[in-house]
């Protein structure tokens, strides 16, 4: 079955499947923290609308509750609370300029193929949707791993991991229709108390290393670091 | 079910209540009473469990497997609550932490052991993710509770590591719903481990599969399975010696029982198909990579909790490897090693920690002549080592055989990678053990006050279980057995 012959609904959660993974790429080559924290936002918002269709698509309200709780959490307040502590931690003009961006953006794309080669035996039966959803979700929680491993700086590592759990959420909302509601307060709240821990931990980290480049965090080795 | 609830909400009510007392002394003495308190449900909880052989509802479900680990995660919770109440308190008085790092000590110990608990008992696979994860999130404050340059980035390495691995395992815990909404005539329950176990076979394999991958990666880093253990060394050799104690020999536990349980469901759904034992095989594989691996790193270790975490990371290796080859025999060595290597285990860090106080530092060439300042710490930790390392009459002595037995009937030729990965770590353990226990004291080496009451209590069951089993222990393993396998071993 081709796309275009799905209901229309489905098309419209594709299409903004397609751009929360756009908004991927973007944050992984984006230089100004400022401009990250921004795009995060937008792929929270982004994530809450494909729940928001979804929920008409499928006349599931319980959905309803995740979409706008994904858009308080995911698209306000996390980015909220970052932006605070980019503020508070004099890095609003912050530039973390990657490192050999070409190859990492390759790598990236090489990973939406590989996503997409991954959920092939999954799905011999009737699901162009599924298939097409669950990889674009792969490769989300992926790029996001990608972003972890290239990027240095503190606060954009937290981003990467925060995007990764967009990219789960999605493929929790659109393949399967949600996560039961315990499951997904409890998934809320965990993400909650890590943004406010890792917040902790930014001020932690720069009272040690004076910056918050964690490359510099490399004391602790496999034979136990140098003489005291 | 009153049982049930209250061990698993105790520990809430202590957290919420330690969060917020003031008083310092007395935070310690409520820690031990509460889990002494958690203990004592637990164990009445146990008590009903055999009486009616399975207790569910309200999406908890506690049968033989668990109940086991419930009371063990309650009683060594109890232990090292007694042992860090005094050493906490030491630690204070040096100024290695302030009177609110004690505070937020005491909530999070309690905190964590809830999570665990919850882990355990939960019949819901999504609520097991989030109490996983929120062990991580309880735990990673106490691993930088030193506020030291490597403790920080100990705990930044562990809650990134963590907090990456467990999201993987969300995926895969999104992929089984996934799954599960074909096969299921109800999908709401999709996340159900009871009923997604019963209708195993119907969950499309392929699915299954894939999200075993996830599944093992993602709580395998949990369970420091090579190459994800990284985070395991820096979080036990930085954070607070009880931490180290409770994450060895609970945590890892927790994980893997994670592990298990997913791998009891992907066994019904590929069995079949043409490659039945996939999960078993790659188990396997990260088991016996794991183990071989650490083993050989316990040589080079200068850090002595760094050393005891890479012997954790041995032994988890192990029992996964054995869990991943299936049987009765290698399924109920593997539920016994579990039980005395978390006995040990903890016991040795108590050890480790009055050794370490004694000497001041952690670095094991600094460690000298314990037998002579304070022979009760040194024969602690030589017994204890000697019990980890294999030794009869110690229980891990009886566990490794009956594991090597088992590996002799199945896969034969891996019974001379093991025997030689027991010897290289058993080498490894020594060569660093012998100058720290019997070299000379430095001069001014002062004993210090100890509480060993758990290392003798600990060390005590471990030999028990080397000499003679209990029937009822046998009978309640027997029972696990055969949820696990499908088949008895007696």
């Amino acid at each position: 079955m081709s796309i275009t012959q799905l209901p229309l609904l489905q098309q419209l959660v594709l299409v903004l499947a397609a751009i929360v993974l756009f908004t991927s790429f973007v944050l992984l080559a984006q230089a100004r923290l400022v401009s990250a924290i921004h795009a995060f936002a937008w792929q929270g918002g982004l994530a809450a609308a494909v729940t928001g269709v979804v929920a008409v698509a499928g006349h599931s309200p319980h959905l309803y509750f995740s979409a706008l709780l994904t858009l308080l959490l995911k698209a306000l307040l996390i980015p909220w609370m970052l932006h605070r502590l980019v503020h508070r931690l004099e890095l609003d003009r912050h530039v973390d300029l990657l490192r050999r961006p070409a190859l990492v953006v390759m790598a990236a794309v090489a990973l939406v193929i590989f996503s997409y080669w991954l959920v092939l035996p999954m799905v011999q039966q009737e699901l162009t949707f599924t298939r097409n959803i669950v990889a674009i979700s792969l490769a989300v929680v992926l790029i996001g791993l990608l972003m972890m491993v290239f990027r240095q700086q503190a606060v954009v590592q937290v981003l990467g991991f925060m995007s990764m759990e967009n990219g789960l959420f999605l493929a929790a909302v659109s393949a399967t229709g949600g996560m039961p509601l315990v499951v997904e307060l409890g998934v809320a709240f965990d993400v909650l108390v890590a943004m406010v821990l890792f917040g902790v931990f930014f001020f932690q980290i720069r009272a040690n290393i004076d910056t918050l480049d964690v490359d510099r965090l490399n004391r602790l080795t496999e034979t136990g670091g140098e003489e005291p | 079910m009153s049982a049930l609830l209250l061990t698993v909400l105790l520990p809430l009510a202590g957290a919420l209540v330690l969060a917020l007392l003031r008083s310092l002394p007395l935070a310690g003495w409520i820690n031990v009473a509460v889990s002494a308190l958690s203990f004592a449900a637990s164990a009445w909880l146990a008590w009903s469990v055999a009486a009616a052989g399975e207790i569910a509802g309200l999406g908890f479900r506690v049968d033989a497997f668990n109940v086991y680990l419930v009371v063990l995660t309650a009683f060594v919770g109890l232990t090292t609550s007694i042992f860090s109440r005094p050493y906490m308190r030491h630690v204070c008085k040096t100024g290695l932490t302030s009177e609110r790092g004690m505070r937020v000590y005491h909530a999070m110990y309690q905190a964590f052991m809830f999570t665990m608990l919850l882990a355990l008992t939960t019949d819901n696979l999504g609520v097991l993710w989030v109490a996983v994860e929120g062990a991580t999130l309880a735990t990673v404050l106490l691993v930088s509770l030193y506020r030291t340059p490597e403790a920080v980035e100990a705990a930044w390495k562990y809650f990134i590591l963590c907090g990456v691995g467990i999201a993987l395992a969300l995926f895969g815990t999104v992929l089984t719903y996934f799954a599960a909404q074909h096969a299921l005539d109800d999908p709401a329950a999709g996340l159900t481990w009871s009923i997604l176990y019963r209708h195993a076979d119907g969950l499309e394999p392929a699915v299954m599969s894939l999200a075993f991958v996830f599944l093992l990666v993602g709580y395998g880093t949990k369970v420091g399975l090579v190459p994800m253990h990284q985070w395991l060394p820096d979080a036990h050799s930085e954070g607070p010696t009880p931490m180290s104690a409770v994450l060895s020999g609970l945590l890892l536990n927790v994980a893997l029982y994670a592990v298990v349980r997913l791998k009891m469901l992907v066994d019904g759904s590929l069995a079949g198909t043409a490659s039945p034992h996939v999960a078993g095989y790659l188990l396997m594989g990260f088991g016996m990579v794991s183990f071989l691996v650490a083993g050989l790193f316990l040589h080079r270790q200068r850090d002595i909790k760094r050393m005891f975490s890479y012997s954790s990371i041995e032994h988890m290796g192990l029992m996964t490897f054995a869990f991943g080859m299936g049987g009765p025999l290698a399924t109920f060595g593997a539920l016994l090693h579990m039980l005395v290597h978390s006995l040990t285990k903890s016991a040795i860090f108590v050890t480790v920690g009055h050794a370490a106080h004694i000497a001041g530092t952690q670095r094991i060439d600094h460690i000298r002549g314990l037998i002579r300042t304070q022979p009760v710490v040194g024969w602690s930790l030589l017994l204890g080592v000697a019990a980890i390392a294999g030794f009869p009459p110690f229980g891990v002595f009886t566990s490794e055989f009956l594991l090597l037995t088992a590996t002799m009937q199945a896969q034969p030729w891996l019974t001379v990678a093991l025997l030689s990965g027991l010897a290289v770590a058993f080498a490894g353990l020594f060569r660093h053990l012998h100058p720290m226990v019997y070299g000379p004291a430095p001069e001014g080496q002062q004993p210090v006050r100890a509480n060993l009451l758990p290392v003798v209590v600990h060390l005590g069951l471990v030999l028990w279980l080397g000499l003679s089993i209990p029937p009822f222990l046998v009978a309640w393993l027997d029972r696990a057995t055969q949820l696990i396998t499908g088949a008895h071993l007696l």
